[in-house]
């Protein structure tokens, strides 16, 4: 299945090393695409182009100047980009790095490309060598015919002693013909072709780490098939030499091909399982479209994406996917960007409102600017950040990491005293029962499954968190997430739309001015304010069609209001200190502004010719998701608190309507760290959820940061986890993928030790004086191939998880 | 017992001391980067069932660039973790892969395969 789709014209792939199976090819060139500043001529081109081709390391350079670039293919092992850039600066033109480094798509694609090649390669060699295996099986079936004293020896393995021995009457029935010669030689030749070929890199690794003091999962079992592999030859040559010390001459031929058949089945398996955990970030990195349709010299022209400049105009029919970030100029229409920001719904785009490549058109054709492209852009920068998160290490992980060090000597010594305590206690054949339970440990204790059981999960869960649209930094995040018992919501923003809108319009009875009148004057001397209050203002003036008076005078009150002239009319627009200032007289509102306050609203007074002329009401409502989530959050066992520079009173009303009993009112910028700290030092795990530009620094005290709605650098940097979509279900959603997700890390670990805990001393023999059971190295061998596929599929089990 | 039995014993556990004293106790050789001509200290590590040389000892506050050359394919060693630094890199197969790292600190720092089997050491000194 090619799932190596060409996402853009990549300028790694002029690669002179192949990666030839074998070959030691390791000359490396890349290419840097560097755009030039200040070029007016064929002059400039010339000269710029001189001077890279003149810098070492430079196999080719070529300087575009209608596009104002150079295109520079170079020796990485020599140069590097910045060295080029600081090139073409002594030329004087000016030169700087756009798209430095596409690396996030690039690499992701590599290993992907790999892992395929991995698993196809694993594939093949373990169907040879398990045909083998039941070849070589076929052809030793005469041998258990043959007499205890024939030189060549029984089979020693008892799973395969069993299995032949079930087999043997059918086989001497349906293949007589097979009983007439000895067919060791046979045996011994196909074991050594399943060894050299199919598994012959784990002895070339094994090797490998043995000359510089390692040991892993190679080693157990090169170790391990290849003393069963020496044992059967020198069995096989010099029998006589057994029966001399009244030991029988035994054979593991078959036995070393099914264990090798059998690790090559779980390794394949195991590297199937592994592509799977990256899926939704391969799903990612192919939400990368190949071409976008720009214009250029007036039409429009189909170009490699990664061909598009900065300001291009780009044009965007109905079902196509949105190459590059951007922002509309013309034309109106419905985006997919479910697989981005994790919104079901599309989202409707007007001129002005931003896109994100890589998510679909729905209805309408558009044009828009491309702003952010290659590695600045959203996407790549998601992949990036996945990437990272899924290379993240947990610190949960680090018993395991420290077990799986050590692990492989440990377990070579283990084999040996298992091989000297029952070549000491056996009874019979013990050297043959001392062989097998040595091979046995050996084979069983793989740490495979330790060192997969976090990572694998960790990368399940990121990329499952990335579908819907929450991009979980790494492992660590993840596990802390999984841990919070305090969730710390910012209101405004957060948990309201962070907008604040007109509710109420009060004329104070018994003046000449209506609702109308009011919201037109207010508006008419707003327009000129730069204030969030005075743009709610006007935005409801407009809303309801009403024509702005020009105002001939306006003045803002720091901290007050404004005030100003329109239509010969004096107004005054602000709090109580405005109106104390021109001695206006509240009395006549007073129910109505405890009302309002109640609510949650700021309500200003307006003032007319130094006559309370009624009241305005202003609030920020809360988002329609915000209620529910919170609910959700206390379900879950949290406590929830919220965060606002806004008074006790307005406070308390927002926080009644999402749902929230704990509040902590006027507190500023700095005190939300503060808020942070006093609860993490009254042994808190804290989660803090804002909109991560002016909440940076008490995303980055808390726990566990959630920046919300943004894909911001500043958000990705100081938060844990960036919600792509604008409101709280992600915060919910997130906690539990993170406490679920915890709770697979812990089952795998749990498994992983087990099985070696288990597997070990069954595999030593610790059975057989109670019950007579001794693993077989063949089985040892299966168990081992289960352990790490069992914990792979148990982390992908994530992927199903309800979290929504 | 045997004479037989006898050489098994001793011969097991001479085999035990050795392997312990080889994995764990047995000093390895450590490498010093060398430093390029813009004061960039470089390492180049060829990863091939390992990590060779293993142990590398830099100077800190000095940019580090490691060149891995992974001449294997399959296996563990396609990603290289330096978990102190919170790097993780894909090494294609046959191919020179750079990565960069300035240490601020001193200290030992390991760097690991994907699955932590394979590990390396950097040593950062003043
Ligand atoms: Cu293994």
């Amino acid at each position: 299945m090619p799932t190596t789709i060409p996402l853009m014209v990549r300028e790694k792939r002029n690669l002179t090393g192949t990666a030839e199976y074998g070959t030691n090819a390791a000359t490396t060139s890349e290419k840097v695409m560097i755009p030039v500043k200040g070029m007016t001529c064929a002059a400039c081109q010339a000269r710029v182009q001189r001077a890279l081709q003149a810098t070492p390391g430079v196999l080719d350079a070529s300087v575009n100047l209608m596009l104002k670039n150079a295109a520079v293919t170079y020796d990485p092992m020599v140069t590097s980009p910045m060295v080029l850039v600081e090139a073409i600066h002594e030329t004087g033109y000016g030169a700087e790095l756009v798209a430095q480094d596409q690396s996030a798509f690039d690499e992701q694609e590599a290993q992907d490309r790999a892992q395929e090649e991995d698993y196809r390669e694993l594939r093949h060699k373990a169907l040879w060598s398990g045909s083998i295996g039941l070849l070589a099986m076929t052809l030793s079936m005469p041998l258990m015919g043959a007499a205890e004293a024939d030189v060549h020896g029984p089979v020693a393995d008892p799973f395969m002693r069993w299995v032949m021995e079930s087999m043997t009457p059918t086989i001497r029935a349906v293949a007589p013909w097979l009983y007439t010669f000895t067919p060791w030689v046979l045996s011994y030749a196909l074991t050594l072709l399943v060894m050299g070929w199919a598994g012959r890199h784990f002895y070339v690794r094994a090797w490998s780490a043995f000359r510089h003091h390692s040991a892993d999962m190679n080693t157990l079992i090169a170790v391990g098939t290849g003393a069963a592999f020496l044992y059967s030859v020198l069995a096989t040559v010099a029998p006589k030499f057994f029966l001399n010390r009244g030991v029988l001459p035994d054979l593991y031929y078959e036995a070393v091909v099914m264990i090798i058949a059998l690790i090559l089945t779980g390794n394949a398996l195991e590297a199937r399982a592994k592509r799977q955990t990256s899926a939704a970030l391969r799903r990612l990195v192919e939400l990368q479209p190949n071409t976008a349709r720009v214009v250029r010299a007036g039409a429009e022209v189909d170009i490699p994406v990664n061909d598009v400049q900065s300001e291009e105009i780009v044009i965007v029919r109905p079902g196509e996917r949105i190459p590059v970030d951007g922002a509309i100029i013309s034309g109106t229409s419905a985006v997919d960007e479910s697989m981005v920001t994790g919104e079901s719904l599309p989202v409707e785009k007007q001129p002005g409102d931003r896109l994100i490549g890589g998510t679909i058109n729905r209805t309408g054709a558009f044009r828009y600017r491309a702003t952010t492209l290659g590695s600045d852009s959203v996407l790549a920068h998601i992949v990036k950040l996945m990437r990272d998160a899924q290379g993240s290490r947990a610190p949960i992980q680090r018993l395991a990491d420290q077990v799986s060090g050590i692990f492989v000597p440990i377990v070579l010594s283990l084999a040996i005293a298992t091989f000297v305590i029952w070549f000491v206690t056996a009874d019979q054949a013990p050297a043959m029962r001392a062989f097998a339970a040595a091979v046995a440990v050996l084979i069983i204790a793989c740490p495979c499954a330790m060192g997969l059981a976090v990572p694998t999960a960790v990368m399940v869960a990121t990329g499952k968190g990335a579908e819907g649209g929450i991009l979980i930094k790494g492992g660590e995040s993840l596990q802390r997430a999984g841990q919070i018992n305090t969730v710390v919501l910012d209101k405004t923003g957060t948990i309201t739309e962070g907008r604040p809108t007109v509710t109420d319009v009060v004329p104070v009875l018994g003046t000449e001015w209506s609702e109308t009148d009011l919201v037109r004057l207010v508006a008419s001397i707003e327009a000129s304010s730069e204030h969030p209050l005075a743009e709610a203002i006007v935005r409801y003036a407009n809303e309801q069609s009403l024509p702005l008076a020009t105002a001939d005078s306006f003045q803002s009150v720091t901290g007050r209001g404004a005030t100003g002239m329109v239509d010969g009319a004096a107004l005054a627009v602000g709090n109580e200190a405005l109106m104390a200032d021109y001695a206006v007289d509240l009395t006549a509102v007073k129910e109505e502004v405890e009302r309002l306050a109640g609510e949650g609203k700021t309500p200003m007074y307006i003032a007319i010719n130094g006559k309370l002329a009624g009241l305005i009401a202003v609030a920020d409502p809360i988002k329609p998701t915000s209620r529910d989530a919170v609910q959700r959050l206390n379900r879950l066992g949290l406590t929830v608190v919220m965060l606002t520079g806004d008074h006790q009173r307005t406070a308390e009303a927002i926080a009644r309507k999402a749902g929230i009993d704990r509040v902590v009112a006027g507190v500023l910028p700095d005190g939300k760290v503060v808020e942070v700290r006093r609860r993490q030092q009254a042994g808190e795990v804290v989660a803090m959820v804002g909109d991560g530009i002016n909440d940076a620094p008490a995303l980055a005290q808390a726990d566990v940061g959630f920046a919300i709605g943004t894909g911001t650098d500043i958000a990705l940097e100081a938060s844990d986890v960036t919600l792509m979509r604008n409101d709280l279900p992600g915060v919910v959603s997130a906690i539990l993928l993170a406490r679920r997700t915890m709770r697979t890390m812990k089952q795998n670990l749990v498994w992983a030790f087990v099985y070696n805990v288990v597997g070990i001393p069954v595999a030593a023999g610790i059975l057989y004086p109670a019950f007579g059971i001794l693993l077989s190295p063949i089985l040892a061998g299966a168990a081992m191939a289960f352990s790490s596929v069992s914990v792979v599929t148990n982390s992908l089990r994530l992927r199903r998880a309800r979290v929504a | 017992m045997s004479m037989m039995e006898w050489i098994v014993i001793i011969g097991g556990i001479a085999a035990m001391i050795w392997i312990n004293w080889y994995f764990f106790l047995a000093r390895q050789p450590v490498s010093n980067a060398g430093i390029d001509g813009e004061g960039v200290q470089e390492v180049a590590i060829v990863v091939e069932g390992g990590y060779h040389p293993a142990v590398v000892s830099v100077k800190r506050d000095r940019p580090v660039r490691f060149v891995f050359d992974r001449r294997e394919r399959s296996g563990c060693s396609e990603e290289i973790v330096f978990p102190g630094f919170g790097v993780r890199k894909f090494l294609p197969a046959f191919r020179k892969t750079r990565l960069e790292l300035a240490p601020a600190q001193t200290g030992n720092f390991e760097f690991t395969c994907g699955m932590s089997m394979l590990r390396g050491r950097l040593i950062v000194q003043d």
